[in-house]
């Protein structure tokens, strides 16, 4: 299956929605991505990946409620699917599996 | 307090993103790029913020937000297209009087619109024959006498350009060059027939597609004096036996027929009835002046390059060779350039061009009208089609109800008009054919440039325009249409505002007879100012004179023939006939001043005879032979021009001015008159004296019958000359044919002006038709409650003849200033514009539109109101 593996810039987002519990939708994830990061988020790339996300059926949406807000239009709000969960996790094993490996390795000495 | 309105993103953008994004997508998009729009307002401002906005919407435009194409819908409308033919049928039939109008209408216009197609594709496919057509060049030449600043633009060059450009272009692929004029009698054995020839090199049946039938395209026109014919000139010459290998006599010279080649097809732009090869001229002794750089009147040269190129690209080279070549004049300079072939026919109006030319703009001009025309009849659709509406908004309710989309109420729409456009083409395609009998017939001209043949192209080029007037007539009822709401038609279909658009219809009507009162206005000035041309006062009398050309034979023996007719009243000879266009030209000098004057060779009887008025001196006293004239006679412009004697007529008299390396005195100054045409202001002329100058005769006749005059001239004409066909013209006729082109041009924009007058009253028929109709329940009420007739009509009315006082206020002024300040500037010596035609054209328009309005309003209003409004 293609969708099997997530990209750096998905599984950011895909931790982002995970973080933000209910409220996630595509402007909040971007201000939020923002903050964590300190890039700029654009809104376009993340509409993208989110797109991506939900095909690959690791983030499920809904609508939201109406509101005078937005022009009326209601919000997309996003979850983390199960297997958006299974594949966080299984990348951060394999990470972290590697972070193990690595002998004696220094961050402050190094920079 | 009023609230400050909100900042919104530009609507078209918006309506751009619902264009193109899924509808899965959409909402929460459009919530978003909302949410970013209001955030930058307030951190940038609103201009940023929707510029922003635009971008964003633009980005957006990505493969995954894009929506799928949905053939299900294409689907239906050719499931539907069944029920589209039977309800467009049944609509049709049912409203006999608009079915009628409309098809009526669409049909006159387009058939306009074929015959415009018909010229333009056999404008663009002169030369198609020729399979080098896209890379063939004709070389032309602008050229300015010293001293003076006006260029001449020639069709014709220079011998010697095709004999030098090889050597500035190498890639020129093939090179020839031709010579126009040769004209004489061939002699077979025992016939002699008129011959049109021209003179042309060996490589020109190379560079020309021009089959031989017979002959070796290498050597045919190679030697001196060979003669290649068309088949149709062989035939003529030697009827069925072989042409090949015989031998013509021209004069004193003998000719060999070395080729034959196929009969010269309609619409290629050079013509010919035979060749004669180029070396002819040189035979026995090179003549000189034929190949001099200054030589550019009668001579046209052609190249061929390996393949089309931007003919400008090459013009840094032939720049260098005209500079080169003009250090060996001295009294003019000459520059060549390239005209792609394709170019010629439509290439403008230059000097000496062989073949047809169509001014683009004329050919503009003429598909502007058909297009207007065929609008007007689009409009008539449209207008009468949403007028209707109520009729069929029941139809178009069942159906949305049922399951149409909008694009389906559209579709059904279009495809409606566009039947009727097609239905309307068949009736279209048989007016053509007579139209185009008409056409051709309309000047003996025309048949020559155009064949107008029914192609396969044109053919579909036809449909194509019924296709696309059947969408532009069908475009505006369609989308009324799809947009009606169908709730509201199933619940109550009177509370449909059927006059809600109104203001466009009325615009439209306005427009169409806006457009007709100019027509017909620009008809009646034009024909007021043809009126003028012809019948100008030229400055000399042109009335009861027969010119007769000589063609060869000798003036004076022919002149004593035919004083011997007793209606022949004078007889006077001369080199040309003025005030027909044409110009012959030589250069005087006047002390150290030399400029070119036109001239025409007269002899002692040609000013009394056109009644020249003198303004001091007098006629030629002196005989002299060709060679050695004495004496000249000019105009007043001639003595302007040169200041000879401070302009004063009297004392220039016996002033000496130089022409043609002869010193001539001034013995008679004339008034001045037109000598080319009055297109042009009068220019210096003079006359010369020649005692035989073989070209004309001017007869002039005092006759109470004409074709018995014309009769014994002829026979006299037999008597010398049995080759020749007589050429004799009555002068009065020549000027008209000289302005020829302005009676056709009349003739084509008062066609035009009344079919538009008929198509837009059919339209204005229809709607008042239409009015009456939908408001005869409140004329009865009218009625019933003591409103006169008179009232009713007026009431009726009003606001028809509204609309056409305000086409004629727009009209007339735009007519006025449009002639006023563009078309009569061009005409030095043309008429003041009468108001009265331009009235009288509309009042015209007026009354014929008022007897439509008046025919159906008066037969409403007197309608018995009880039978109206009992079957309630």
């Amino acid at each position: 299956m293609k969708g099997a593996n997530l990209g750096e810039f998905e599984e950011l987002v895909l931790l982002t929605i995970a973080s933000m519990a209910s409220e996630a939708y595509s402007v909040a994830i971007c201000d939020e991505l923002e903050k964590y990061t300190g890039r700029t988020a654009k809104l376009g790339v993340v509409h993208s990946a989110l797109n991506r996300l939900e095909e690959k059926g690791m983030a499920k949406s809904r609508l939201g409620e109406a509101t005078s807000a937005r022009g009326g239009k209601r919000k997309r709000f996003y979850e983390v699917s199960h297997a958006g969960k299974v594949a966080l996790v299984k990348s951060k094993e394999v990470r972290e599996n590697i972070w193990r490996n690595i002998p004696g390795f220094n961050l402050e000495g190094s920079i | 307090m009023k609230q400050q309105p909100k900042a919104t993103p530009p609507r078209w953008a918006t309506r751009f993103l619902h264009w193109y994004c899924r509808p899965r997508l959409l909402e929460d998009l459009e919530g978003d790029l909302n949410e970013y729009f209001g955030r930058n307002v307030a951190r940038k401002g609103i201009r940023s913020a929707r510029l922003i906005y635009i971008l964003d919407v633009l980005k957006f435009l990505r493969p995954y937000t894009i929506r799928k194409i949905e053939f299900f819908h294409f689907f239906i409308h050719w499931i539907m297209i069944g029920s589209y033919f039977k309800t467009s049928r049944r609509s049709l039939v049912r409203n006999k009087l608009f079915s009628l109008i409309n098809i009526v209408g669409l049909a006159v216009s387009m058939s306009v619109g074929l015959l415009v197609i018909s010229i333009v594709s056999d404008l663009y496919s002169y030369d198609d024959f020729q399979d080098k057509k896209d890379r063939t060049y004709r070389i032309i030449t602008k050229t300015v006498e010293n001293g003076q600043t006006s260029e001449t633009n020639l069709a014709s060059t220079s011998i010697r350009v095709g004999e030098k450009i090889k050597e500035s272009v190498p890639a020129i692929e093939d090179v020839t060059a031709m010579r126009v004029g040769f004209s004489g009698d061939a002699k077979v054995s025992n016939s002699t027939v008129p011959i049109e020839a021209t003179w042309a090199d060996n490589s020109f049946l190379k560079v020309f597609k021009f089959p031989l039938l017979k002959g070796d395209l290498e050597t045919a026109l190679k030697e001196p004096q060979s003669l290649v014919l068309t088949e149709k000139t062989a035939e003529k010459l030697f009827g069925e036996s072989d042409a090949l290998g015989k031998t013509v006599r021209f004069d004193s010279t003998i000719y060999t027929v070395t080729g034959v080649v196929q009969n010269v097809p309609k619409l290629s732009h050079i013509n010919f009835q035979a060749l004669i090869s180029l070396s002819s001229i040189d035979a026995g002794h090179k003549d000189a002046d034929l190949h001099s750089w200054a030589n550019i009147w009668q001579n046209y040269v052609y190249v061929t390059l390996p393949e089309p190129i931007d003919a400008t690209k090459l013009q840094p080279a032939l720049d260098r060779l005209s500079k080169q070549e003009n250090k060996t004049l001295t009294n003019r300079t000459v520059s060549v350039s390239m005209q792609p072939m394709k170019d010629i026919v439509l290439g403008g109006s230059l000097m000496n061009n062989i073949g047809p030319t169509f001014a683009p703009p004329v050919m503009w001009t003429l598909c502007g009208l058909a297009i207007v025309v065929i609008l007007s009849a689009c409009f008539n659709y449209t207008n009468l089609s949403v007028a209707r509406s109520m009729r069929r908004s029941r139809e178009v309710g069942i159906r949305k109800i049922i399951g149409a989309q909008k694009s389906h109420v559209l579709g059904q729409f279009m495809a409606e008009s566009v039947i009727i456009a097609l239905l309307a083409l068949v009736f279209s395609f048989a007016l053509f054919m007579v139209l185009r009998k008409e056409f051709l017939g309309l000047d003996k001209h025309i048949a020559d440039v155009f064949s107008l043949n029914i192609s396969i192209q044109n053919i579909l080029y036809f449909l194509l325009l019924a296709v696309i007037t059947g969408i532009a007539a069908g475009l505006m009822p369609a989308l009324f249409f799809s947009k009606m709401n169908a709730l509201h038609v199933m619940k109550d279909a009177s509370s449909m505002k059927i006059f809600r658009r109104v203001g466009i219809r009325k615009v439209l009507i306005v427009v169409q007879f806006t457009l007709s009162l100019i027509f017909i206005a620009a008809t009646l000035i034009g024909y007021n100012q043809y009126k003028g041309l012809v019948t100008f006062n030229l400055g000399f009398k042109t009335e009861n004179i027969i010119n007769l050309r000589l063609q060869g034979n000798k003036g004076n023996i022919l002149a004593k023939e035919l004083a011997q007719i007793p209606a022949v009243k004078g007889i006077s000879q001369s080199m040309m006939i003025t005030s027909l266009g044409s110009k012959h030209g030589t250069n005087l000098t006047y002390k150290t001043d030399s400029t070119l004057v036109w001239e025409n060779q007269v002899d002692e009887h040609y000013l009394p005879l056109h009644q020249h008025q003198f303004l001091a001196g007098q006629n030629f006293t002196a005989r002299p032979e060709k060679g050695k004239e004495s004496e000249i006679i000019v105009n007043q412009q001639v003595l302007k021009r040169f200041n000879i004697a401070d302009q004063n007529p009297e004392k220039a008299l016996g002033k000496i001015v130089f022409v043609s390396g002869q010193q001539l005195a001034i013995v008679g100054v004339v008034k001045d008159f037109h000598y080319g045409s009055l297109e042009n202001r009068i220019e210096p002329v003079m006359f010369r004296y020649s005692s035989e100058p073989d070209r004309y005769l001017n007869v002039k006749i005092v006759s109470q019958d004409l074709p018995a005059t014309l009769e014994s001239i002829q026979k006299v004409w037999r008597k010398l000359d049995k080759v020749h066909e007589l050429d004799a013209k009555i002068y009065d006729e020549q000027i008209e044919e000289a302005y020829a082109q302005f009676s056709l041009i009349l003739k084509i924009i008062g066609f035009i002006a009344f079919l538009a007058i008929c198509i837009a009253s059919l339209g204005l028929f229809g709607m008042v038709v239409f009015t009456t109709e939908t408001k005869l329940k409140e004329i009865s009420i009218r009625k019933v409650l003591g409103a006169s007739e008179t009232g009713l009509i007026y009431l009726l009315c009003k606001g028809f003849l509204l609309l056409l006082v305000i086409s004629t206020v727009i009209a007339l002024p735009v007519t006025y200033l449009f002639f006023d300040k563009v078309v009569l500037t061009k005409f030095p010596y043309h008429q003041a514009i009468s108001i009265t035609d331009m009235l009288g054209g509309s009042l015209i328009v007026m009354l014929l539109a008022f007897l439509l309005i008046g025919s159906q309003t008066v037969k409403a209003a007197r309608n018995n109101p009880a039978k109206v409004l009992k079957s309630e």
